[in-house]
């Protein structure tokens, strides 16, 4: 028998913190998209304890958005979750990202990483470790990042569903999640290829719109990526890099 | 409409979907092979993955571009940009851009 020795809490640890505050710069973006994804879900006719069931366990936004009127509408499950399966296709090529950072870590713990890591969580998580290899301090800082940004989504994506019809939707506050996503799209524009590669996804995800099941987002990282690679391999002199990395 | 259990049945199912494409890449215990040249390409997703949400939520309606100046959301995010580029923090770009749009919105009906 080994003595544990007491390990402090996570939450304890700086990086926790910084994670966590991070994220709350985002928060009220998060909530105000929460609450209208909330409102869906409470107007779609479904027991309010199933969406519940829904906001706590699926946690992806825009999948459930997606598949919440095919499952009204009694489509067949395949249908279903073929949907959710091309809305979440990002989270597919942000993973291959990730795995320099969680490769090495145990089954169990990777499943419940995969859980958490939405679309912020990895925007603000690759902007503070842009080197791809793993260091004590991105698990603490991981989960005070996904802590803030799983409450922050929860809370009022839940209160949606039970006041859905108290809450104005048409006053337009879910634009608020737009702005806190310009932010965050600002914060990575580096220089003029990340600048260029930008301004490409933008105009090939309105190019592509009609596409369905969100597919656009696909089409616009393929773009931005391939427009990326080009200016980093043919610029008058290498490019910077679309992180800060040295 | 889907029963009850059906629901249950799909939400359990969307559940196992978010953890399989979120961790697509590190679940496997072997690593897939990706070449490097992509993997440096992909330095560029997160970006683009955000532009590709916001831009459209901006300029388009129902599916279409569009065609009026008289569009809140135009002056909201001119306004949080401007607030970003000056200050450089997320919340206030979220604060500026909102304290533009819901005057527009709610009082000129834009």
């Amino acid at each position: 028998m080994s003595i544990a020795l007491p390990l402090p809490p996570i939450w304890r640890h700086p990086e926790f913190l910084r994670g966590s505050r991070e994220m709350l710069g985002t928060a009220i973006g998060i909530a105000a998209w929460g609450l209208v994804a909330g409102v869906a879900m409470g107007k779609s006719g479904f027991a309010p304890w199933l969406m519940v069931l829904m906001s706590l366990l699926v946690f992806a936004g825009s999948a459930q958005l997606a598949v919440l009127p095919l499952m009204t509408a009694g489509a067949p499950l395949w249908v279903i979750w073929a949907t959710a399966a091309c809305v979440n296709l990002r989270f597919v090529i942000f993973s291959a990202q990730w795995r320099p950072y969680f490769g090495h870590l145990p089954l169990p713990l990777r499943v419940r990483l995969a859980y958490f890591t939405a679309d912020l969580n990895y925007v603000l998580f690759m902007r503070r470790f842009p080197q791809p290899r793993p260091a004590p301090e991105q698990l603490p800082y991981f989960w005070g990042g996904v802590t803030t940004n799983w409450v922050a989504w929860q809370v009022p994506s839940i209160a949606g569903i039970f006041l859905a019809n108290a809450v104005p939707v048409h006053w337009g506050f879910g634009f608020a999640g737009t702005l806190a996503l310009l932010g965050l799209t600002l914060s990575l524009v580096t220089g003029k290829a990340t600048a260029v590669a930008g301004l490409v996804a933008g105009c090939a995800a309105v190019a592509a719109y009609a596409l369905p099941l969100k597919l656009n987002i696909v089409v616009a990282i393929a773009a931005a990526v391939a427009i990326g690679l080009l200016i980093d391999h043919t610029g008058p002199r290498r490019a910077e890099p679309a992180d800060d990395a040295t | 409409m889907l029963s009850a259990w059906e629901a249950v049945l799909a939400i359990v199912g969307l559940t196992v979907l978010t953890v399989l494409t979120r961790g697509f890449f590190f679940l496997t215990e072997r690593e897939i092979p990706i070449p490097a040249w992509l993997m440096q390409g992909l330095r560029y997703a997160p970006l683009a993955a955000l532009a590709a949400v916001v831009v459209p939520e901006v300029v388009m309606t129902q599916g279409a571009l569009i065609t009026t100046w008289q569009d809140a959301r135009l002056y909201a995010v001119a306004a949080g940009a401007a607030w970003f580029f000056w200050r450089r923090t997320i919340l206030g770009t979220i604060v500026t851009g909102m304290s533009v749009l819901l005057p527009l919105k709610l009082g000129l009906g834009w």
